[in-house]
C-alpha cells in the first residue's frame, strides 16, 4: 500500500486537533463527577454562610462595611464569590498539564504531529469552558438567593471579565505546572498562590475596609481587578473605573498566559 | 527493500554521562529489530531521540528519509509509539483514546471508526472498547496502547518495553500479536527489551546494548552461534564414561569432549541427528546410558558472551526497587 505523507510542519492553528482536545476536557469533567461537586461546593459555601449572616448585619448599616448607601453585603459578595470560582478553576486547569505528564498522556499528545500551541489552545479552551460554565452555576444560585444584579445589558460585559480572569491564573497556573510541575506536593504550591490571591483582594470586603498598607498589596494583585470589573458589570459598584479594570486584568493576562505559552512550547515532553 | 531507518553515530549525554553512544544501524522495511539490554543501558534513551521527544547531542538519523531533528514534524506522521510508562487517558474508554489520537494525528474521519474496529479486532479487544482505561487489567490496557501505535498505520512501530509489567501468560499472548501485527500489516517494528526470551522470539535481528554502545548486531542465531556451538550431553551409569568417552574420540564429526566419568559433553554441530550413533557405540559397548539431552547456546549464553555479564546481574536491584516504586504509584 503506497502511504504518502507530506513532509510541512504542523499548522499552528490546528482546528479539528484542537476540538478533541476540547472535548477531552469536557468528559472529563463529567466523568469525575466528584470534582464537579467539590468545585461548586467552596462557592456556595462561601456565599450562603459567610454572605447571608453578614447580609443580615450590614442592613443594619452597609456603610460599617464600607459599602455604598443601599449595597446589601451578599450583592457584594457574589461577584467576588464568582471570581473565586474562576480563579481556583483556572489555576488548576492551568496546571492540569502536570497531572497529563504525571500519568504519561503528555507524552503521547506532545509527540502527535501538532503543533505546541495547538495542543495547548484546546485544553486551555476545555479549561476556560468548565471554569466559566461553573462561574454561570454560581451566578445563577447567587441569583436564587436574592443576591439584586444590575438590570442592565452591562451585565453581559461580566462575561470579558470572566474570560480575562480565567485567561490571566491559567497563564500562571500553565507557568507554575511548568516550572515547578515536577516537585513533590506540587499541588499544596497551588494552594500556596491560590489562598492568598484570594483573601488579598476586593474579593471579599471593600478596599475601604482595608488598613492601609493592605490596600497596596491588594492593588498589585491581578485578581483584585478581575473581581471588581466583576462587580461593576453585575452590580454596578466598583473601587476603580471599568476601563482601568479591563486594561490592568488584560495587560496581566497578557502576559501571564503569554509566558505560559512560551514555557510550555519549550518545554521537554520527557 | 530500503532502510527505513538510518542511525549514524547518534550520541546522547546528560552532563558528563553519556547514555548512548555512537550507535549506527539501519533497519530494513518490514523486519523486527530488537535492542536488548539491562536497565539503564540507553535502550530507551535511544527510542525517545528517534522518536523526537528528545534532542541528540551529536550524530543523527534518518526516519523515512526524514531527519528526526530538522524534520521533526514529518517524522512524528510515520511513526507509531508505544511507550514503557502507561500513556493513555485513564478515564476516557479505549475508544475514544484510539479516536482522539487518530484525530491528533489527522486521520480522515470517515476512515477513523472502520480502523478502530479492524486494530480492535486484530487485537482481540472488541467488547472492551467501551469501559475506561482505568477498569482494564493490565494486559488489556497494554494492548490498548499497542492498538493505538499502530492506528494511524505508521511505516515504523517503536515498542519501549512492550511486556514488562506483564505477568508470563500476558505477555506471551502479546508477542502473538506482535507477530500477527507484523503478518498482517507489513509494519516494520523497533523494540527494546530486557527479557532475552522476547528479543529471541519476536525479532528477526537483535543489536545487544550495554553501557550506551552496540555490543553485536545480528539474527538471534548467528548471535548464538557466536556464543558458542551445540552440546551434547550424555549421562551413563557411575564408572563406564571413560571407556565410552575414548570410543566416542575417535568418530569423524566429533569437535570436542569432555567427561567426568558419568556426565560427557560432546561438542557437536547439529547435536540431534548424532543420537542415533552415540546410542549405537553405547550398546556395541555395553555402556547403560541413562539421559541424553541437547543443549542449544542460548541468547542468555550470547548475551554473556558479548557484554561478560548475565542481564540479571546487570539489573540493579535498586533500578527494579525504583521502577516497581513508580509503577504503584500510578
Amino acid at each position: 500500500m503506497a502511504r504518502v505523507k507530506n513532509s510541512g510542519t504542523s499548522r499552528l492553528i490546528d482546528p479539528l486537533p484542537i476540538y478533541i482536545m476540547w472535548l477531552r476536557e469536557m468528559k472529563r469533567m463529567f466523568r469525575v463527577k466528584a470534582r464537579l461537586v467539590s468545585n461548586l461546593l467552596m462557592p456556595i459555601l462561601f456565599l450562603a454562610f459567610l454572605g447571608i449572616p453578614l447580609s443580615l448585619v450590614s442592613a443594619n448599616g452597609s456603610e460599617m462595611f464600607g459599602l455604598p448607601p443601599g449595597v446589601d453585603f451578599l450583592d457584594f459578595l457574589a461577584p467576588g464569590i464568582v471570581g473565586m470560582t474562576i480563579l481556583f478553576s483556572s489555576l488548576m486547569g492551568g496546571a492540569s498539564v502536570v497531572w497529563d505528564k504525571e500519568f504519561g498522556f503528555l507524552k503521547e499528545v506532545m509527540v502527535a504531529p501538532v503543533s505546541r500551541f495547538s495542543i495547548l489552545l484546546g485544553r486551555q479552551a476545555g479549561a476556560m469552558t468548565i471554569s466559566i460554565g461553573q462561574a454561570l452555576i454560581i451566578l445563577l444560585l447567587a441569583a436564587l438567593m436574592g443576591v439584586n444584579f444590575q438590570n442592565s445589558p452591562i451585565v453581559l460585559l461580566s462575561i470579558v471579565f470572566m474570560v480575562l480572569t480565567g485567561a490571566t491564573f491559567m497563564g500562571l497556573g500553565l507557568i507554575l505546572a511548568t516550572k515547578l510541575g515536577e516537585m513533590e506536593g506540587f499541588m499544596s504550591i497551588l494552594t500556596l498562590f491560590q489562598m492568598p490571591l484570594f483573601f488579598m483582594s476586593v474579593a471579599l470586603f471593600p478596599l475601604e475596609l482595608m488598613p492601609g498598607w493592605f490596600r497596596y498589596i491588594i492593588c498589585l494583585n491581578p485578581f483584585t481587578y478581575g473581581v471588581d470589573g466583576l462587580r461593576g458589570t453585575l452590580i454596578g459598584v466598583s473601587n476603580f473605573p471599568l476601563l482601568l479594570d479591563f486594561v490592568v486584568i488584560f495587560a496581566w493576562a497578557a502576559v501571564l498566559a503569554g509566558l505560559g505559552t512560551h514555557f510550555f512550547s519549550t518545554m521537554e515532553a520527557d | 527493500m530500503m532502510d527505513i531507518l538510518e542511525v549514524n553515530d547518534l550520541t546522547k549525554k546528560f552532563g558528563d554521562f553519556v547514555a548512548v553512544d555512537h550507535i549506527s544501524f539501519t533497519l530494513q522495511e518490514g523486519e523486527i529489530f530488537g535492542f536488548l539490554g539491562p536497565n539503564g543501558a540507553g535502550k530507551s534513551t535511544a527510542i525517545k531521540m528517534l522518536t523526537t521527544i528528545l534532542n541528540p547531542t551529536s550524530g543523527e538519523a534518518r526516519v523515512c528519509g526524514y531527519d528526526i531533528v530538522r524534520e521533526r514534524d514529518a517524522v512524528r506522521r510515520n511513526i507509531g509509539i508505544v511507550f514503557q510508562d502507561p500513556s493513555s487517558d485513564r478515564f476516557l474508554t479505549g475508544r475514544e483514546n484510539l479516536r482522539y489520537h487518530a484525530v491528533m494525528y489527522h486521520m480522515p474521519r470517515r476512515e477513523i471508526e472502520k480502523r478502530i474496529d479492524e486494530v480492535l479486532e486484530l487485537l482481540d479487544l472488541k467488547g472492551r472498547e467501551n469501559i475506561p482505561i482505568k477498569d482494564c487489567s493490565a494486559g488489556i490496557q497494554r494492548r490498548f496502547e499497542v492498538a493505538r501505535g499502530f492506528m494511524t498505520r505508521p511505516r515504523l512501530l517503536f515498542l519501549d518495553e512492550p511486556t514488562v509489567g506483564l505477568d508470563m501468560q500476558a505477555r506471551v499472548r502479546l508477542w502473538s500479536y506482535i507477530n500477527k501485527l507484523r503478518e498482517e500489516e507489513a509494519i516494520t517494528i523497533l523494540l527494546t527489551t530486557h527479557y532475552i526470551e522476547e528479543a529471541d522470539y519476536l525479532c528477526d535481528r537483535v543489536g545487544i546494548i550495554d553501557h550506551g554502545k552496540i555490543v553485536a548486531l545480528d539474527t538471534p542465531q548467528n548471535l548464538k552461534d557466536v556464543a558458542g556451538r551445540e552440546t551434547v550431553r550424555v549421562e551413563v551409569a557411575n564408572g563406564r564414561g571413560t571407556r565410552f568417552a575414548d570410543a566416542l574420540r575417535e568418530m569423524e564429526w566429533m569437535r570436542d569432549i569432555e567427561h567426568d566419568g558419568k556426565e560427557i559433553r560432546l561438542g557437536v554441530e547439529d547435536g540431534e541427528s548424532r543420537i542415533p550413533q552415540i546410542l549405537t557405540v553405547a550398546s556395541r559397548m555395553g555402556v547403560p546410558v541413562t539421559s541424553v539431552e541437547v543443549v542449544r547456546p542460548s541468547l542468555e549464553d550470547a548475551f554473556l558472551h558479548f557484554t561478560g555479564k548475565t542481564i540479571r546481574e546487570e539489573e540493579g536491584n535498586l533500578q527494579d526497587l525504583r521502577k516497581a516504586r513508580r509503577r504503584r504509584r500510578r
